[in-house]
């Protein structure tokens, strides 16, 4: 299989890149790790009238941490940096849980966070993580550069808000005021399928008590889930195994899953309420 | 190059500017004029005449075409040959010596880590990725360092196996101290 034909740029620079988009007109597409993007390029699924390569842009491979807590991940970073990354065990556990289980070890040496996210497929990893930790994504195009939360971002499947001549170039995760835990757990058939369920949790703790907690699906709905209802039932008091029992059943309430060849919509549904009841299970033995 | 899309009728002829692209392949500094859309495993099959790198699925699953690109393991079906313009690209046929199978190789065959070895070529490259970056693993390592690599053949146990011989036989050819 090969794509459709394609004008191919690799710009030096931002600005170049940005000027090759506001030529393209709506017809050109970014192109990163590609790990996404290519397969749909082969299927023909996409057929764009010119590739613009960000890969030799310099200075969009890092990921880091500001003073506040902030984290910042880079348009060029790469997954296996995450999965290798010092900065995420320490710091941010629901990230570092998830990093491991994308994709499989190949894909993730090309595959970017910022470009899943951008990819909005329903059943990515990155997303759910993401909207479970309040962050956003932050794009620059001709008219400067502005932060998108990333609820807003993906504006439904394969869609995100970015005008034609936007890059994205950043992922942020806003810093903690409590500790930071939580974590990452994905089913699926074998490695490197899309999830048939995955859930993010991540809570931020002061003192026993839950001070922050966002909780979001992926693979059971038409776009990422984000469980405000379940999160909102943890905050403000203590992980006690009633709130974890009343979060999980109201996140499972939360999906929408469909019955397909993956599993019956029950039993993604059950997942739901066990991954988050395991999630939590395990915040509680390791604070203790 | 045009001839690496001689099947494709269907479409116009449509005036693309074709890419130089250089590249080190294997130790070798290799150049082509390559359309945008040919993909790294071509280039190298059809236009470099390196037929070890296998396509499979050709849909990013299978891990037969896995390449090194600058010492990290990619499925070079998944990469277009424009982007490895200045990189270096190691395949199946750059493992061995001039007179002597690479460690991972005798493995293979020591432990018979291959049955119909379609999938082998993909298989050594990401074990030599993971030798390079860790050359102790366990059993499980090896094992988590393969999971984006499919055999239909073997079970994967001898595969295993193989790579955790070769690391061996790296180990003892480290100079001591």
């Amino acid at each position: 299989m090969y794509p459709t034909r394609f004008r191919y740029e690799a710009p030096r620079s931002i600005e170049d890149a940005i000027a090759l988009l506001r030529d393209g007109d709506g017809e050109a597409k970014v192109l990163a790790g590609g790990q996404s993007l290519v397969p749909l390029l082969k299927l023909r699924f996409a057929a764009p009238e010119m590739l613009v390569d960000i890969n030799n842009l310099p200075g969009l491979d890092y990921h880091r941490v500001d003073p506040d807590g902030t984290i910042r991940v880079g348009a060029l970073c790469r997954h296996a940096d995450l999965e290798r990354s010092a900065i995420l065990a320490a710091k941010q556990p629901t990230m570092a849980a998830a990093a491991p289980l994308i994709a499989d070890p190949i894909v993730r040496n090309r595959g970017t966070l910022v470009g899943s996210l951008c990819h909005a497929d329903p059943q990515g990893d990155w997303a759910a993580v993401v909207t479970a930790l309040g962050g956003s994504v932050v794009a620059q195009g001709s008219a400067g550069r502005r932060a998108i939360p990333v609820a807003d971002f993906v504006s439904g499947p394969f869609q995100n808000v970015l005008a034609p001549d936007e890059i994205a170039v950043e992922a942020v995760i806003p810093g903690p005021t409590g500790s930071p835990a939580g974590g990452y757990l994905k089913l699926e058939r074998r490695v490197g399928d899309f999830a048939t369920v995955g859930t993010a949790v991540a809570l931020e703790l002061a003192g026993g008590v839950v001070t922050r907690a966002g909780i979001a699906l992926t693979g059971v709905g038409g776009s990422t889930i984000n469980a405000t209802d379940a999160a909102s039932a943890l905050v403000g008091g203590p992980l006690t195994a009633d709130a974890i029992g009343r979060a999980a059943d109201l996140a499972a309430t939360a999906a929408q899953p469909r019955t397909d060849h993956r599993g019956s919509a029950d039993y993604k549904r059950h997942i739901v309420r066990t991954f988050v009841e395991r999630i939590l299970t395990r915040v509680t033995r390791e604070a203790a | 190059m045009s001839s690496l899309f001689e099947e494709v009728v269907e479409e116009p002829a449509v005036q693309v500017p074709v890419k130089r692209v250089s590249m080190t392949v294997n130790g070798a500094r290799r150049t082509a004029d390559v359309e945008p859309r040919l993909l790294l495993a071509h280039l190298l099959r059809q236009g470099f005449g390196l037929t070890g790198t296998h396509t499979g699925c050709d849909t990013s699953n299978c891990g037969a075409c896995t390449v090194l690109f600058d010492g990290k393991a990619i499925k070079s079906c998944t990469m277009l040959a424009v982007q490895a313009d200045g990189h270096e690209v190691t395949t199946v046929e750059g493992l061995a010596g001039p007179s002597e199978l690479h460690p991972i190789q005798e493995g293979f065959k020591d432990e018979h880590g291959l049955q119909c070895g379609f999938c082998t070529p993909g298989m050594m490259l990401a074990a030599k990725a993971l030798l390079d970056e860790n050359p102790d693993p366990t059993e499980d390592e090896v094992r988590w360092a393969l999971s984006g690599n499919l055999c239909r053949c073997t079970g994967y146990q001898n595969i295993v196996k193989s790579v955790l011989w070769a690391a061996k036989k790296l180990q003892s050819q480290q100079p001591a101290g």
